[in-house]
């Protein structure tokens, strides 16, 4: 493999890997947020156990997600440094306004959320985890507007003494259509996350204490059983936002990206209307699309492409010809393009990968949503679930839309191969901005870094994932404690406000212990 | 002033910043085995700067968010020329971030000792890492007319490297010291007033050494000036722990960085990269920059974003302004829950 196979492993990899953290800091961030306000506004103790249980998920989490973050922050000019000397001028300013407006709001509320308990007011410690929350969420509109930029890049022209884009329009950057769209279905996205945890974890506690014969009258129960639903609730309302956002991506990638809606269907040919397909046989994996057969859908393609059942979809075939002809049959023969210099260029993303990741993405959120109605379903009206197979399944189930998040990604980022910046057909043939991935790595690193630096951050990741599962997974199966050490309302339950143990020592009211281990605490919090 | 140089001296002051927060941290961190001898201490130590450290790394990415945004030519140059040091400093911020985060998450010995180290460690890398690219970019790096670095992955590495670093880790490790008296009672504050004062004037030698040679190289009377601020701020802070008056220590041992960073990124304007290979290779900020529409547009955000930052950063300090002191320790045998 040469520097640029490399790099691209190592980027996908760690941008995989912190797209796994990311969805779940920020829907449950969100949700987190919204149980923290109903304790605020009823004081029932469900509601601050459920902050603090879910809260300290949140926080495990959080932290993988801001030390993989910081990979990505470098990367660009590690391993990518001619990407980011051509995209400069439009690229850095989003990351950079990135960490001012969010980064530094998450970290700063963050910091105050977590050791404010008991020292700051409540409804001023309230404010600064809706603080942190707003800024996961103003960072993932930052750096998604900048890979929507790349996507379909607006607001520039090319600068002819460079040969680089130049920004002219700020505002069209932040209002990109394709920005706007990737934004709201990501979130929805995360909030599926979320909803998916809550569902799994709380119907294996809820069956767990039935199971022991413990009453639902304890507060826990409560707490359980209100994670479970809400969790149900979030997961088929986030699915359906997710579905009409995607719909509308699919809208844009007909206009904008037209080989990768092809890609995605394995679509050979042109066709009128164009059939959905369900499910692919033959070799995909050849690249060759006409030996792909499928079973499909009438029709459903010229909808998701157009609104309508008889819109024409370019195929793969036709498209590949087209952009030959404007971009070039083959790459320059310049030594910026590395071993691609001269070699022919294929327009055709891996088939075998968009076509079954978009699947992969569609298939396993109507999974995690079916999950998220058992779940409804099965604790109405007081109802407890105990079917091993419904709740294991729930608890399995809350990797699903984990899956569907980097499959969503993994789609996105390789249907537009061998373009990183691709081009605008809205904009004429000769003023467009476009970059090939080929291009863009850096030519002053050596493979060797590259595969050491490629192996050192995998085995590290690889280890990182391991002690995180093992906490979480301890963490979570403890549960709540079943002390019933519900504060007294009005009180914080760390004890008075100047005490500086700060969340440390979390005291439970009645306990003979002052100093309780954080282990079997989950009022506890801090360090 | 062009808006060139206003982001010169935005991307100085965010640097600056930013060794000047996560300098205590990462100070703190590297005093957990010299000073922390108990675990209480250790516990209070990390206490110290726990609602801190994140908000303090921020500036760190801000740092290299700003020098990206508005001279990608330097973040085009810099980085792939220090390409392995850099990502061992990513591994040491990996590695610290998480054990911040583990080490109350589970309780045994053995599990806080581990942790423990790790913090250290990783700080230790990031640091020495941090140092070691700092100076390498305003004392030279082996890059030819395309930016590019020649002779191998380790060329980058030379004396001016080692020299950032060393200043970097060791100015920290006094400024960790002078915080902990500032913050924290009891046998930590004893032991961190001792280790400040036995060390301040050694430790600033290598951070005054490094300022000098690039003011000696292309300073002016105002970046000597400056260098002469800081090595006096160095005795007035030297003078004002010995008596224990920990807030102008601290105070003046900012100064100390304060004057430095000021003389070494004064002396370097406009040169980003300087090239070892040849003078003629320097990245220049003209060469680095963004167009001014881009300039215009972040100047506009960071007007109204960063007086923001500051005012909610500075409020999180006041909050946690208290003097902490060790919680009393469980009987031996058992370890102090964190
Ligand atoms: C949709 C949202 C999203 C996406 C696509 C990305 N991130 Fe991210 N990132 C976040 C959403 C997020 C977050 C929710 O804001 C995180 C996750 C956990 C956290 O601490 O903040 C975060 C953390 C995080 C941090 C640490 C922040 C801190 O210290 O507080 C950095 C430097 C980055 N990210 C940088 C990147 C880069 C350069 C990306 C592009 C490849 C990227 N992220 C993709
Ligand atoms: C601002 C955000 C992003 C930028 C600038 C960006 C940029 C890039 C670049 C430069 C590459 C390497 C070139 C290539 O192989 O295409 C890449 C590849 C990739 N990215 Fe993104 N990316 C971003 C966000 C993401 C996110 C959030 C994910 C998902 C988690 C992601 C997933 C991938 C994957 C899977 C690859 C490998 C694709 C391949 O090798 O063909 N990207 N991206
Ligand atoms: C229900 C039907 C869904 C449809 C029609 C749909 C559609 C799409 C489309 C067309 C894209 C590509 C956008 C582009 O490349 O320009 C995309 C990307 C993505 N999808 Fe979906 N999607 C669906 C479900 C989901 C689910 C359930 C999840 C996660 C829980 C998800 C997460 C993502 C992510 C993270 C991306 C990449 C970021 C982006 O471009 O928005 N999608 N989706």
């Amino acid at each position: 493999m040469d520097v640029l196979d490399v790099a691209r492993w190592q980027f996908g990899i760690t941008t995989v890997y912190h797209f796994l953290m990311v969805p779940l800091t920020i829907g449950l961030g969100i949700l987190v947020a919204v149980m923290h306000t109903m304790w605020v506004r009823t004081d029932k103790p469900e509601w601050l156990r459920m902050t603090r249980f879910w809260g300290r998920v949140y926080l495990i989490n959080f932290v993988l997600g801001v030390a993989t973050g910081l990979v990505q922050e470098f990367q660009f000019g590690l391993a990518w440094s001619e990407y980011s000397r051509f995209v400069g001028d439009v690229f850095g300013s989003l990351l950079a306004l990135e960490a001012l407006l969010a980064f530094f709001l998450e970290s700063t509320f963050l910091g105050l959320w977590i050791f404010g308990w008991g020292r700051i007011p409540k409804k001023l410690h309230l404010a600064s985890l809706w603080a942190a929350v707003i800024g996961s969420i103003i960072s993932a509109y930052f750096i998604i507007a900048a890979n929507s930029w790349m996507q379909h890049p607006v607001g520039v022209v090319t600068n002819d003494a460079t040969g680089r884009p130049e920004q002219v329009d700020f505002f069209a950057v932040l209002t990109n259509n394709t920005a706007l769209a990737a934004f709201s279905h990501t979130i929805a996205g995360a909030l599926m996350v979320a909803g998916a945890a809550l569902v799994g974890i709380g119907l294996y506690h809820l069956r767990k204490r039935r199971l022991a014969g413990r009453s639902p009258e304890e507060t826990d129960h409560a707490v359980w059983r209100r994670s479970a639903r809400l969790g149900g609730y979030v997961s088929l309302i986030a699915f359906v936002l997710v579905a009409i956002t995607g719909d509308y991506q699919a809208k844009l990638m007909y206009e904008q990206q037209p080989l990768k809606m092809s890609s995605a269907e394995a679509l050979c040919t042109t066709e009128a209307p164009a059939p959905f397909s369900i499910f692919a046989f033959g070799k995909l994996s050849d690249n060759e699309c006409d030996d792909v057969h499928s079973w499909t859908v009438p029709y459903l393609l010229s909808y998701l492409a157009h609104g309508d059942f008889s819109t024409a979809v370019p195929g793969v075939n036709e498209l590949q010809e087209e952009y030959s002809a404007a971009y070039g049959a083959t790459y320059p023969d310049d030594p910026s393009f590395g071993d691609k210099a001269g070699e022919p260029i294929d327009y055709t993303p891996v088939l075998a990968v968009t076509y079954w990741s978009f699947r992969l993405m569609i298939g396993m959120g109507m999974v995690s949503a079916a999950v998220g109605a058992y779940a409804l379903w099965s604790t109405r009206r007081g109802r407890v679930p105990t079917s091993a197979i419904g709740v294991y399944g729930s608890l399995l189930a809350i990797g699903t839309p984990f899956l569907a998040n980097a499959a969503g990604w993994i789609f996105t980022e390789m249907g537009r191969q061998p373009f990183v910046v691709y081009p605008n057909p809205d904009v004429p043939r000769e003023e467009q901005v476009y970059f090939f991935t080929a291009q863009a790595v850096s030519p002053g690193v050596s493979a060797a870094e590259v595969w050491t630096s490629l192996i050192a951050l995998t085995l590290v990741y690889g280890a990182l994932a391991v002690v995180e599962l093992w906490l979480l997974t301890r963490f979570v199966r403890r549960g709540v404690t079943t002390s019933d050490g519900a504060p007294t309302p009005g009180h914080t339950p760390e004890g008075s406000p100047d005490d500086d143990v700060s969340g440390g020592a979390d005291v439970t009211p009645g306990s003979a212990s002052t100093r309780r281990s954080d282990e079997d605490d989950v009022l506890s919090f801090a360090y | 002033m062009d808006l060139q140089t206003v982001w010169f001296a935005a991307v100085a002051v965010l640097w600056t910043g930013f060794l000047l927060l996560e300098g205590f941290d990462f100070g703190v961190a590297a005093l957990l085995p010299v000073i922390g001898r108990k675990e209480a201490d250790r516990h209070l130590m990390l206490r110290s700067i726990g609602p801190l450290w994140d908000g303090n790394e921020v500036w760190l990415i801000t740092a290299a968010g700003a020098v990206f945004a508005a001279f990608p030519g330097w973040y085009a140059t810099w980085l792939p020329a220090l390409y392995l040091p850099f990502v061992l400093v990513l591994f040491g911020l990996i590695i610290r971030a998480v054990a911040f985060e583990w080490r109350h998450s589970h309780h045994t010995a053995a599990w806080d000792s581990t942790w423990t180290h790790v913090i250290t460690a990783g700080s230790l890398i990031a640091a020495l890492g941090i140092g070691a690219a700092l100076g390498a970019t305003t004392l030279g790096l082996p890059i030819d007319g395309d930016g590019n670095r020649v002779g191998g992955a380790f060329a980058g590495v030379g004396w001016p490297a080692l020299l950032g670093a060393v200043a970097v880790l060791a100015y920290s490790m006094v400024h960790g010291a002078v915080f902990l008296a500032l913050k924290t009672d009891g046998p930590v504050r004893v032991a961190a007033r001792r280790f400040a004062t036995r060390w301040a004037p050694v430790a600033a030698l290598p951070l005054l050494l490094w300022a000098g040679l690039v003011h000696l190289r292309s300073g002016t009377v105002v970046t000597a000036g400056l260098w002469l601020v800081a090595a006096l701020a160095v005795l007035v802070a030297w003078t004002f722990i010995r008596v224990d008056r920990e807030g102008p220590a601290f105070t003046a041992w900012a100064v100390v960085m304060l004057g430095s960073a000021a003389t070494i990124f004064g002396a370097a304007y406009p040169v980003v990269v300087p090239s070892t290979v040849d003078s003629a290779f320097d990245v220049t900020i003209a060469d680095a920059s963004v167009s001014d529409y881009t300039l215009t547009v972040m100047t506009w955000a960071a007007a109204v974003g960063l007086p923001i930052v500051l005012g909610y950063q500075a409020w999180t300090y006041w909050v946690f302004r208290k003097r902490l002191t060790a919680e009393p320790v469980e009987p031996a045998g058992e370890t102090v829950s964190a």
